[in-house]
């Protein structure tokens, strides 16, 4: 069985070598590449596709400052901290009616939760399309309350699509949490006069946190890089990172841009990530 | 006790789980409905037909993205699994083994990183070492982001079972892989199979990698759907839908009690 410990492993690091590893660091030698001529690239050492995130050349050639990607990355990061907060706040009181149920109905709820999840994204997203569109169930309660204009195609829409789409993702880690609680610690809370909600705020929420900082990065992460929500629900103007580094391989065929792009939204995973390992470490060396 | 003098109780909290069940399944549940509208229009109810379901099975490029999606599915769950497998025995087993985190993280590691990102870095690749066949572009882009979802529920069926089972068939002289093969495998099967049904899903509701990826003659389902969602929607979009949530679902629901029952009985 010795040599198994070795080669039981290679086909799964040969996998991830070639698809992942590989891959990436192809993309990390285009993103300093130069633009070829009729799409692609052509191997060079140039910041120019990192400069190209933060200026544009004027009429006269000239470099001059050019939020409009850095728009595109601020609206990323805003809609995926806003789609993980709402989710936090929707999880909190769905996980703890959950698991204050009985087994039985306990394991059938996350059934319902986790359900969802394994339908495919790009029907769920439609399914939203629908909806919100002007002849939809929202759309049409929307003209029918004064509304004004059509609902898709705003932030609005994404996030409410974002948050559909990533919820799972937190009402699992919220609700082991939450299951962990002792109760009798919320009635000791009860016992010295503290409000339902004072036990909420002292007792549960400090108690859930792992819990939900768990579902944060889980809800983040992909929020960070989602794709369809801008595109179908956002209709291509409302841009985020995902679609911009998307539309560079296909329409617009800026492959070094494209790499450059992925690669700080590369760069902001794992920061996350590496932030989220440390905090883990930090109770680890705690407990 | 009554509700009011429960402590556990939060007014309000029942109500937004209610209306966060109904929020969670109406979208999926207007899109079927949808599927059996009469009009040309799909959220325009206009009376009961199951046309667009027949409309649907005569659709030779629906059925062509289905036939793309199934043979890259198929393929790729059955590579998913091997390496899922082969990689879960080692890490289970071997508790003092060098690099055991490192290795547990490589082959999580496409849940962790942006699914574009590693979409767009095969793109470039495969481009750039001229693999062109797009089939076979898809299955191994595949095989790579499912080998997780088969890895996790065969990890947890390996260790909720006691090792004493392989060494009593050690002990008993059975060669490593006997023992692996009627010993170990029949009492990890159902976590192989949880894992294989789970990968197969997760394979066919793909569409950013195989978007990405598509060369034309290789349109999966979902990136079917997409183009006809580009189209404007239709009646005949949600009965295609309609009919990948339903597969989903029912694999899905499978894979979950099947892994459900293998660890109440561990």
């Amino acid at each position: 069985m010795r040599g198994f410990r070795f080669w039981g492993l290679v086909p799964a690091w040969g996998l991830m070598v070639a698809t992942l590893m590989v891959p990436l660091v192809i993309v990390a030698l285009v993103s300093v590449a130069e633009r070829g001529a009729y799409g692609g690239f052509a191997w060079a050492f140039t910041l120019e596709p990192y400069k190209e995130i933060l200026f544009s050349e004027d009429w006269d050639g000239n470099l001059v400052f050019d939020p409009k990607y850095l728009a595109i990355i601020g609206r990323t990061l805003a809609l995926a901290a806003a789609t993980t907060a709402i989710c936090m706040a929707l999880a909190l009181p769905v996980a703890y009616v959950i698991a204050t149920r009985t087994p039985r109905m306990k394991a059938a709820l996350i059934y319902l939760v986790t359900l969802p999840f394994w339908v495919s994204m790009i029907v769920r997203v439609y399914a939203w399309l629908i909806i919100l569109g002007n002849d939809g169930v929202v759309g049409r309660a929307w003209a029918a309350l004064g509304g004004e204009g059509t609902l898709l195609f705003t932030s609005g829409a994404m996030l409410v699509g974002m948050v559909y789409s990533y919820i799972p993702l937190m009402v699992l880690p919220v609700f082991a949490a939450i299951e962990k609680l002792d109760p009798a610690l919320l009635e000791a809370g009860a016992d010295l006069y503290a409000s339902r909600w004072t036990t909420a705020r002292r007792v549960i929420l400090p108690l859930t946190w792992p819990g939900l900082a768990a579902g944060a990065i889980l809800v983040f992460v992909p929020a960070l890089g989602t794709v369809l929500e801008p595109m179908l629900l956002g209709g291509g103007k409302q841009m985020m990172m995902g679609t911009l580094i998307q539309s560079q391989f296909g329409g617009a065929r800026n492959w070094p841009f494209g790499a450059a792009v992925a690669l700080v939204l590369m760069a902001m995973v794992v920061l996350v990530l590496i932030a989220n390992a440390r905090r883990a470490m930090r109770k680890e060396a705690r407990a | 006790m009554s509700t009011q003098h429960d402590v556990r109780h939060y007014p309000g909290a029942g109500l937004v789980t209610w209306a966060f069940f109904l929020w969670l399944y109406a979208p999926i549940a207007v899109v079927i409905w949808f599927s059996f509208n009469e009009n040309r229009l799909v959220s325009v109810w206009s009376g009961f037909s199951t046309k667009w379901y027949a409309a649907a099975l005569e659709n030779d490029a629906l059925l062509g993205a289905l036939r793309t999606s199934l043979t890259v599915a198929v393929t790729a769950t059955v590579v998913a699994t091997l390496v899922a497998l082969s990689a879960a025995m080692v890490l289970t087993r071997h508790a003092d083994l060098k690099f055991r985190r490192l290795s547990e993280t490589v082959v999580n590691l496409p849940l962790l990183l942006p699914e574009i990102v590693i979409a767009v870095a095969s793109l470039i690749l495969f481009s750039q070492i001229g693999f062109t066949n797009g089939l076979a572009r898809l299955i191994v882009a595949h095989s790579a982001f499912c080998t997780p979802f088969a890895f996790l529920p065969i990890r947890a069926r390996l260790a909720g079972m006691s090792a004493d089972y392989e060494e009593a068939a050690q002990d008993l002289y059975a060669a490593p892989f006997t023992a692996f093969r009627r010993v170990t495998f029949p009492l990890i099967l159902p976590g192989v199979f949880a894992g294989a049904m789970l990968a197969f899903v997760i394979s066919m509701d793909d569409f950013i990698t195989s978007n990405m990826l598509n060369t034309g003659g290789t349109t999966t389902l979902p990136v079917y759907i997409f183009s006809l969602i580009k189209k404007g929607t239709t009646p005949e979009l949600n009965a295609i839908s309609t009919l990948l949530i339903l597969a989903s679902l029912i694999i899905a629901t499978l894979a979950l009690a099947i892994s459900a029952r293998a660890m109440r009985r561990g």
